[in-house]
């Protein structure tokens, strides 16, 4: 089939896409954007989080053929003009990157989260990031960075929207 | 070593920005944010194909025949290749060669490795798998370890036993008959999965001279390019490994996975081939921890003192070796715990069933054997009366005293001071249950208590493990450093192969080319094999290695340059300092740019880092002087626990470490609070449950592991005792955490519930089936074991 679609603003027209292929493998192989990670492909891990118009999804759980006319956003298109986003440099200055395959996912997770509740208490973190798996952190310090690019925005508005 | 032993003059004088003890960025840390670090599963190459595998689905068969046929046949099928490909050595594995890269007569694990598979789509590739004809004969699995450990059992090498570790130190009967108090009990342990995130991958591109490039997740290069050669039948020179992103290894990327197949694919076929497998394939593509059953028995006076340890510790290690008898080994050294006991016995077996292999993973024994005896210390402690901390303080180890394998620990042992921190921390509040936070109550957003049935415990535990290789291997680790002028500054470039994979080596390398060039620029090389080796990023060493190997190679830069300096000016090199672009004197004050003194010439050095010797421990007693160096850390964990309901929740986890100095302190935080929630993990939840040699959970919805809302609050204190033997006076950091983390909530839910949960994890039934009725006495389990 063919599929059309905007990812990080960028349209594309994609022809002989399978029917049961994942909006991730689609992403990673297709599109040619690999920041979006496959580290259980059922759902579990939140390694694959992208937005599709606005909304956090698992990529890996999305048929490519349901993104035909949508917009996604993936890690690679938080940053603008050559620099990371706050929740990204947030993350950086937190130590809360390790080996950094889960980071992605829980960035995309964070970021939305901060949309929608700019400043979320401890346990709200917690909770809303509960999705996505790390084994190397402890997950402490992506608390911190969660923590710190809240405390950062103020009341500024994070770009980019989330719906759920 | 003299190179830690450095003149001190000749380091850079003024302060240096992003050196060693500040917590420097990571370099690799903005493409891991913004999604363009290339992993292992995402190497890609023009016209690759994609490589998969055929495992065995029986635990243990007869191979009466494989028609490749059908799937050769297959639209878009390139090559499949069974054992009868193999060019080289049909036989790999990490100490000894014992499993077959491709299956041949006997397959003797559910999911090892039948025939692979090159095709145009992954898709196809899996497809052309199914279509692969195996004509098995299934023959009974050997399951059994305490029937392994008998070295009887046909159709097992060696009957079974992989190697039976003795140590004998002083005399356990006779002191057994003198105790006050004897306590024991058995322990065991179910089966952990490492369980990192980035999958098994890799990329294997043919070249033209006939040899192959392969780009992989490892932990060490190395030793992965020995075996791959021998398996191809290439020379060393023909096979390149490059160090890809990884995904984090635990221990579980030090055995070979899809490195052989994918260069026999590409070599075969001409073509680049991509191979990662899925989560369900990783976990049968990867080593697991040893589950383990220990009978420990303890003696003490009527005030605590040990007067014996007595361990039996079987750890089996599944289909093949991989390093099982290493793992053993170190799983016995630490099975006394960090204490001073005069009298130790200790018989550790590791046996081969047809279960799925068993090998490295962070702790390497140690984690199974501190478990058990800090289990049983509790019981001890229990038995006299005695607070636990106050037990295990007053046994505590110390420096000078005499380990059971009859080594003086000879470096700083800050065990009284761990133990004090996590005495005098203040405990958390107790929730306030009408009107708790669901989210902080055992069953979460379950909804399932409103604190009805809730008991707090309180455990502790203490570790000890040794860093670095052990029992005599010459250990060594090279890094070459060169230095040039670039737009008037010098730059430093550092090449060492020593694994990242996640730990933040990487920084480390920069923050000590810096701190000891006092340079602004550090260039870091990627990690191949064509550099000298660097030994694994395993047993908390690599830190301790590369520092070491960087360190020499930095002060061979410094002192060629500063000879030239001296040259140029006419004086002594001893009188002279190197301070990034500056070559000043003593006093501080500049004599000439570096730049001038360097003109368009590199300068440039290897130097290869060994710690100090270490000998074997001798085969009838376990005596020797087998360790580098000593590593301590303490866990204190609360809990609380619905006894009606089985639940759990851990309310926080206290942790001191020594760590000698943290050379990156935010690495170093980062390093204690994974280890301590992988430690959480297998004490509530994680479990490879494996039935008959058959793996039950292979997926992270049935093999569960800690969540963000799953993990407590971690205060911590960092002690920084500097070691004598090592670089900047550093200690390994990674696997002491991961020692007493499970022991410590162990202990906490026996406090808590009054059970002697005698296995790990505890899963909600163990903690309802046996629950006394609320406000009956918890029977007093440690004298009942007497």
């Amino acid at each position: 089939m063919r599929v059309n679609v905007t990812v990080n603003g960028v349209a594309h027209r994609v022809d002989h896409v399978w029917a049961l292929e994942s909006l991730l493998d689609f992403l990673r192989e297709r599109v040619g954007l690999r920041g979006t990670k496959n580290a259980c492909e059922q759902g579990e891990c939140g390694s694959c989080s992208v937005y599709v118009d606005g909304v956090l999804v698992c990529s890996c759980l999305v048929a490519a053929g349901q993104v035909e006319g949508c917009s996604v956003v993936t890690v690679e298109g938080l940053g603008s003009g050559g620099e990371v986003h706050p929740v990204q440099q947030a993350f950086l200055d937190a130590g809360a990157v390790q080996c950094g395959f889960c980071t992605p996912g829980v960035i995309v997770s964070a970021h939305c989260l901060l949309a929608r509740n700019p400043d979320p208490d401890e346990l709200t973190v917690r909770e809303e990031l509960s999705g996505n798996l790390c084994r190397c952190t402890g997950y402490q310090k992506i608390l911190h960075a969660v923590s710190l690019a809240a405390a950062r925005a103020g009341d500024a508005t994070m770009t980019g929207g989330c719906e759920r | 070593m003299t190179i830690t032993d450095a003149p001190a003059a000749t380091r850079p004088s003024s302060t240096v920005h992003d050196g060693v003890g500040s917590s420097a960025a990571r370099p690799d840390g903005v493409p891991k944010v913004d999604g363009s670090f290339i992993y292992s599963s995402d190497e890609y190459h023009d016209g690759s194909l994609w490589g998969a595998t055929l495992r065995s689905p029986h635990p243990r068969a007869r191979i009466l025949g494989i028609d490749t046929s059908q799937a050769a046949g297959l639209d878009g099928v390139r090559c499949v290749l069974t054992h009868r490909d193999v060019p080289g050595s049909k036989i790999f594995g990490m100490v000894v060669y014992d499993q077959p890269v491709l299956a041949f007569d006997e397959v003797r694990f559910q999911g090892e490795p039948v025939a692979v598979v090159a095709a145009i789509h992954p898709e196809i590739a899996r497809r052309a798998c199914e279509l692969i004809v195996v004509d098995y004969e299934e023959l009974v699995p050997n399951t059994d370890p305490e029937v392994s450990l008998t070295g009887k059992v046909e159709g097992l090498p060696s009957g079974g036993l992989v190697r039976h570790v003795r140590i004998r130190h002083g005399d356990a009967g006779a002191a057994r008959a003198l105790a006050d108090v004897v306590v024991g009990g058995r322990f065991e342990m179910g089966t952990q999965d490492p369980a990192f995130l980035g999958p098994e991958s890799g990329l294997a591109v043919p070249l033209g001279d006939g040899g192959v490039e392969l780009y992989v997740s490892t932990q060490d290069l190395h030793r992965d390019q020995r075996q791959v050669a021998d398996c191809l039948d290439l020379p060393l020179d023909k096979v390149r490994l490059v160090l890809s992103g990884v995904g984090g290894a635990f221990g579980g990327k030090e055995d070979l996975s899809v490195h052989i197949h994918a260069c026999m694919l590409a070599l075969r076929t001409g073509r680049p081939v991509r191979m990662v497998y899925s989560r369900e394939e990783s976990f049968f593509g990867h080593v697991h921890r040893h589950p383990a059953i220990a009978d420990v028995e303890l003696g003490a006076t009527r005030d605590g003192r040990l007067t014996f340890t007595k361990v039996r510790l079987v750890l089996d290690g599944g289909a093949y070796v991989s390093t099982s008898q290493v793992v053993i080994a170190n799983g016995c050294y630490f099975a006394a715990g960090a204490y001073n006991v005069a009298n130790v016995e200790i018989d550790g077996f590791a046996t081969y069933t047809n279960n799925p292999p068993c090998g490295a993973m962070r702790g390497f024994g140690a984690v199974q054997s501190c478990y058990a005896i800090e289990s049983a210390m509790d019981r001890l402690a229990a038995a006299l009366d005695m607070h636990p901390l106050e037990l295990r303080a007053r046994n505590a180890v110390g420096e000078g005293d005499i380990l059971p394998t009859g080594q003086a620990v000879d470096g700083p042992a800050p065990v009284q001071e761990i133990l004090a921190y996590l005495r005098d921390l203040p405990l958390p509040a107790d929730v306030d249950r009408p009107a708790a936070d669901m989210r902080v109550l055992p069953g979460g957003v379950g909804n399932v208590t409103r604190g009805e049935g809730i008991r707090r415990g309180v455990g502790y535990a203490l570790g000890m493990k040794a860093i670095g290789f052990s029992g005599g291997k010459d250990d060594t680790c090279t890094a070459r450093v060169t230095v040039w002028i670039r737009d008037g500054e010098p730059v430093a470039e550092v090449y060492c192969a020593g694994p990242e994979i996640g730990q933040g080596v990487v920084t480390l390398e920069a923050q000590v080319a810096r701190t000891e060039l006092g340079v602004r620029t550090v260039e870091l090389r990627d990690k191949d094999t064509d550099i000298a080796e660097s030994g694994a990023s395993s047993a908390s060493r690599q830190t301790w290695m590369t520092v070491g190997a960087i360190v020499g190679a930095c002060q061979l830069v410094r002192e060629e340059i500063l000879a030239r300096a001296a040259a140029v000016l006419g004086r002594s090199g001893g009188e002279l300092t190197l301070d990034g672009p500056e070559i000043r004197d003593l006093d501080g004050r500049p004599l000439v740019p570096v730049a001038e003194v360097l003109g368009p010439e590199a300068v440039s050095y290897d130097f290869t880092y060994r710690h100090r010797p270490t000998e074997p421990v001798d085969p009838e007693r376990g005596q020797g002087n087998a360790h580098v160096a000593f590593a301590y850390a303490a866990h204190r964990a609360v809990v609380d626990v619905d006894v009606e309901l089985g639940l759990v929740r851990v309310v926080e986890m206290a942790t001191a470490q020594d760590v000698g100095k943290a050379m990156n302190p935010a690495a170093v935080e980062g390093q204690i609070e994974g280890g301590t929630v992988q430690g959480l993990g297998l004490a509530v939840m994680e479990e490879l449950q494996i039935t008959g040699g058959r793996v039950r959970n292979p997926s992270f919805t049935d093999y569960l592991i800690p969540t963000m809302l799953d993990v407590p609050p971690m205060p911590m204190k960092i002690f920084e005792f500097p070691h004598p033997d090592s670089p900047y006076g550093l200690n390994g950091v990674g696997e002491p955490p991961n020692l007493s983390s499970t022991p410590a909530i162990l202990n906490a839910l026996r406090d808590a519930t009054g059970l002697e949960l005698p296995r790990a994890p505890v899963r909600p039934s163990d903690l309802i089936e046996a629950a006394p009725a609320p406000g009956a006495p918890a029977e007093d389990t440690a004298q009942s074991e007497t």
